[in-house]
């Protein structure tokens, strides 16, 4: 997966170094700001927590965009890192990465994981779009509608299988709808995602509790201040696979803010709820992005 | 002998601001591509006719001068344009006007116009509106209006 990532990147910047004149021509930033999105901490287009069926980057259909990005949420007992890179090709087809890193710090020890013990994953994923702009299509009441899967191989497969998960590995499908509504300067996205993952994937997927898919559910809601600027809420439903380790929906609240086609910053406050045994994890949340 | 020299020196701008003949069409404001908002609050923000004017004055300006953008309408009739745009806008925001222009496919259908390209026209209506001093909000319904055109404007 990774290496047709690489080769569709090496693709992407052939055309990039191609002559650029009429016919066949490729042109970049041809996106409004902010209409890419920002990038969620699984990597793909989309808010902070939830996907969206916005394709990454500022290309149009003749022409292909790309960015990576860096996240962080600090919460009272853990810390949450992830950084990767997206794709997307002809505001059509976007390719992600992602490496997520969640470090237990000195909760670690209390956990009996030692201090400073990490869990990991890395997520590859691919988003379609498949019908409607959220944009442009501001007589029809559809919305713009993309499907995706998000592939996601954690470590730690030992701890994984001991607090009671049935793999280490597993997929995500989703489909996504989002609609700007422009007379109202509103930004509404809802997405269903069929899922096994338990804290997104971080403690492996499928329990001792529940070993089945569930579908799940991720909204958001924001307000475009101005062009660089949108403010919102997100919330994410997940599954509580595990018997011993109770697992919450998310919230977050965030602001989204273009500098210009090249960097985004997205500051916010999400609520994690508990996380393996320690509740109340809300704390800040901050995802640089670059690209173009 | 002095009034003759100015008419002589203005004389070549008079002929260019004539618009050039067009082919026949039915007049309708079902040309415009949109139906009008109601009441008067839109218009008001854009400071009423007066203010409109100056923000297609100032967007037709930057579109023709756009490196972006300025090819598609090398070979356009930039004085109907400017006066088609003024009474569309003033149809669309309710300002009592009648758009006397072409309907919005067969207008485009042969500039071969790309979606970049209709975005960057879109970024140069902003900065004359921001020009304007439109607030956020007012330019964005003005742009919820204006946004389905790019389906028949967009040919490539």
């Amino acid at each position: 997966m990774s290496r047709r990532l690489g080769t569709l990147l090496a693709l992407g910047l052939g055309l990039l170094a191609a002559d650029p004149c009429r016919a066949g021509e490729v042109v970049n930033g041809g996106k409004l700001l902010l209409t890419g999105g920002v990038t969620t901490l699984e990597g793909s287009g989309g808010g902070g927590l939830a996907t969206w069926a916005t394709i990454t980057g500022y290309e149009t259909p003749e022409g292909i965009g790309a960015n990576v990005h860096a996240t962080y949420v600090r919460t009272p007992d853990y810390e949450f890192r992830a950084y990767g890179a997206a794709v997307g090709l002809y505001d059509r087809v976007e390719l992600s990465y992602t490496r997520q890193e969640f470090d237990t710090g000195d909760t670690g020890a209390l956990l009996g994981l030692g201090k400073g013990f990490a869990f990991g994953q890395d997520v590859y994923g691919a988003k379609l779009r498949v019908v409607g702009d959220a944009l442009y299509d501001q007589d029809r009441l559809l919305p713009q509608i993309a499907v995706g899967v998000q592939h996601k191989r954690a470590g730690q497969g030992a701890i994984i299988a001991a607090v009671g998960g049935r793999n280490d590995s597993g997929t995500d499908y989703y489909v996504a709808a989002t609609k700007v509504l422009l007379d109202k300067s509103l930004v509404l996205n809802g997405t269903v995602r069929m899922t096994k993952a338990n804290q997104t994937g971080l403690l492996g997927f499928g329990g001792n509790k529940d070993d089945g898919y569930s579908a799940q559910f991720e909204g958001s809601a924001g307000w475009l201040v101005s062009r660089r600027l949108l403010i919102g809420g997100e919330y994410r439903s997940k599954p509580d696979n595990l018997a011993g380790l109770k697992e919450d929906d998310w919230f977050d609240l965030f602001a989204a803010y273009a500098i210009n086609k090249t960097v985004s910053v997205t500051v916010g406050y999400a609520d994690l709820g508990e996380i393996a045994t320690f509740d109340g994890q809300r704390g800040l949340y901050l995802s640089l992005q670059a690209g173009f | 002998m002095k009034h003759l020299v100015i008419a002589l020196a203005l004389a070549p701008t008079l002929v260019l601001a004539q618009e050039q003949p067009v082919d026949p069409y039915t007049q309708s404001n079902a040309n415009a591509g949109a139906s009008p908002v109601t009441g008067a609050t839109l218009l008001e923000a854009f400071h009423g006719k007066a203010g409109l004017d100056r923000v297609v004055d100032d967007f037709v300006d930057r579109i023709t001068t756009d490196p972006r953008i300025a090819d598609v309408f090398k070979s356009h009739d930039i004085v109907r344009l400017r006066r088609t745009l003024k009474e569309q806008f003033c149809y669309l925001l309710n300002g009592g006007c009648d758009y006397t222009g072409r309907e919005m496919t067969s207008v485009h259908k042969d500039l071969g116009v790309t979606t970049a390209e209709f975005n960057f026209l879109v970024e140069d209506l902003q900065a004359a509106m921001d020009r304007e001093q439109v607030p956020f909000a007012a330019q964005n319904r003005l742009l919820a209006l204006l946004a389905p055109m790019k389906r028949p404007i967009v040919t490539r």
